[in-house]
């Protein structure tokens, strides 16, 4: 592998100091935007003509918090996400993936579809670049379903509106479901059940590519690149998911919240499977919703559930992976997956009852 | 004539990449034949991992995310 040096100055907009200046600045400005938004949300739903304590007010009051709140915590997630990955890559990964076959490839590679950076559209090429690779099936399933599963986005976001027991509680289910459906993915032999064309294929050449070396200013210019990007596409989800999480907030009336989601409706569970794989959001579309749901009482076990099976497991991801996949792989893939969500969901119901 | 080939499934990052490949020539003055390739199978097999990838004359230079201005000159002008 050779190195190709950055060439210095070249192509870059500002000089580097105002990068190590305006960084900090910005994150100082963020902080001092967010400490005041109670106070500033107070005044704008004032604005509006019906009382504060209505339905109505009680929803645009959750609405005016939550959506500048959530697009802040999403812009600094965001940054600080794309920077620490940026010394992250697929190719990295799957050298440190390669050939691990003992029991601890299994976290190991968790872990890394957290930190990797890599979007659904690459999920075909990176899934045959780490099975050609020799990583095992198991620990390849554990990698894709951890990235979107613990992502920092819905992390960092449940952290804000809900609070850090329950975040970390989520990164705990998350991680282990992740790391146990690849390990007993891994165990049902299933290498048979890949797509013909992906098991023909001989251990893929390794694309020598030269290494760039990063500058920090570079690693800062990837989180604001990743900010745009990632910010400019989700923006609509996250408003679609404010408001819904508003009318819940200002409409739905507790019993009925109760008797749906409730800790006694054991049924409530699976249906919250059944509902959450078809829907198609991004993290930052859903934990608003969830936020309203808690607030509303109902039960932990259930949202978590719901949240995990709309983040985790989305259709659009299972027809990209239908081209490696065939549809019996993906079914037990679904239904293994699935099954951890539900084991979590009933054992947080029945420890909170 | 160089040719470059911009691998991706046709998200928007690969769109944005084939664009500025053939602005980069553009202003260069250096003739290109642009060629994408969207299918899985030979995207795997140029050895990307992460879209977009590009390679020049059969050799890969880059992958994953949008290349460097600076870099992407580099590589038409070599």
């Amino acid at each position: 592998m050779t190195t190709e040096t950055h060439d210095p100055g070249a192509h870059r907009g500002a000089p580097d100091w105002l990068w190590y200046a305006g960084v900090p600045v910005a994150a100082v400005l963020w902080w001092l935007v967010y400490g005041q938004l109670i106070p500033l949300s107070e005044w704008v739903t004032a604005l509006f003509p019906v009382p504060r304590d209505s339905h109505t007010g009680e929803a645009i009051a959750f609405f005016v918090y939550d959506v500048p709140k959530v697009l802040l915590l999403l812009t600094g997630i965001v940054f600080v996400t794309g920077v620490l990955r940026s010394w992250f890559s697929p190719e990295k990964t799957r050298a440190i993936l390669a050939g691990r076959n003992q029991i601890w490839g299994y976290p190991l590679a968790s872990a890394l579809g957290v930190l990797t950076p890599f979007c659904s559209c690459s999920s075909v090429p990176l899934f045959i670049g780490f099975v050609s690779a020799g990583i095992p099936l198991g620990v390849t399933f554990s990698f894709l379903i951890a990235g979107p599963m613990v992502g920092p986005v819905g992390l960092g976001l449940l952290y804000g509106l809900v609070g850090w027991e329950i975040a970390t509680i989520y990164l705990v289910f998350g991680f282990t479901i992740a790391t146990v459906s690849g390990f007993v993915l891994g165990r049902l032999g299933l290498e048979r059940y890949l797509q013909d064309w992906v098991r023909e294929l001989n251990a893929g050449p390794v694309g020598d590519l030269p290494e760039v070396r990063l500058t920090m200013v570079d690693r800062l210019k990837i989180g604001l690149e990743q900010v745009r990007e990632i910010v400019g596409k989700v923006w609509i989800w996250v408003l679609a998911g404010i408001g819904i999480g508003a009318a819940i907030h200002g409409y739905v009336p507790e019993e009925m919240m109760l008797t749906i989601m409730g800790g006694e409706a054991w049924w409530s569970v699976p249906a919250a499977v059944v509902v959450g794989v078809p829907m198609y959001t991004n993290a930052a579309g859903v934990i608003p919703i969830v936020e309203a749901l808690l607030g509303k009482g109902a039960a932990l076990g259930t949202t978590l559930a719901f949240m995990m099976s709309v983040i985790a497991l989305s259709l659009p991801e299972m027809i990209i992976l239908k081209q490696v996949l065939t549809l019996r792989l993906i079914g037990v893939f679904l239904a293994v997956v699935a099954l951890g969500i539900l084991a979590t969901g009933f054992l947080f119901n029945i420890i909170l009852l | 004539m160089k040719t470059v080939k911009v691998y991706g499934p046709g998200c928007a990052r690969c769109e944005a990449a084939e664009k500025m490949v053939k602005e980069a020539a553009e202003k260069l003055g250096v003739a290109v034949a642009v060629e994408k390739v969207t299918d899985a199978k030979s995207i795997a097999m140029a050895g990307i991992m992460s879209t977009p990838g590009i390679s020049v004359d059969g050799k890969l230079v880059h992958s994953g995310g949008l290349p460097d201005a600076g870099n992407l000159d580099g590589w038409l002008t070599a």
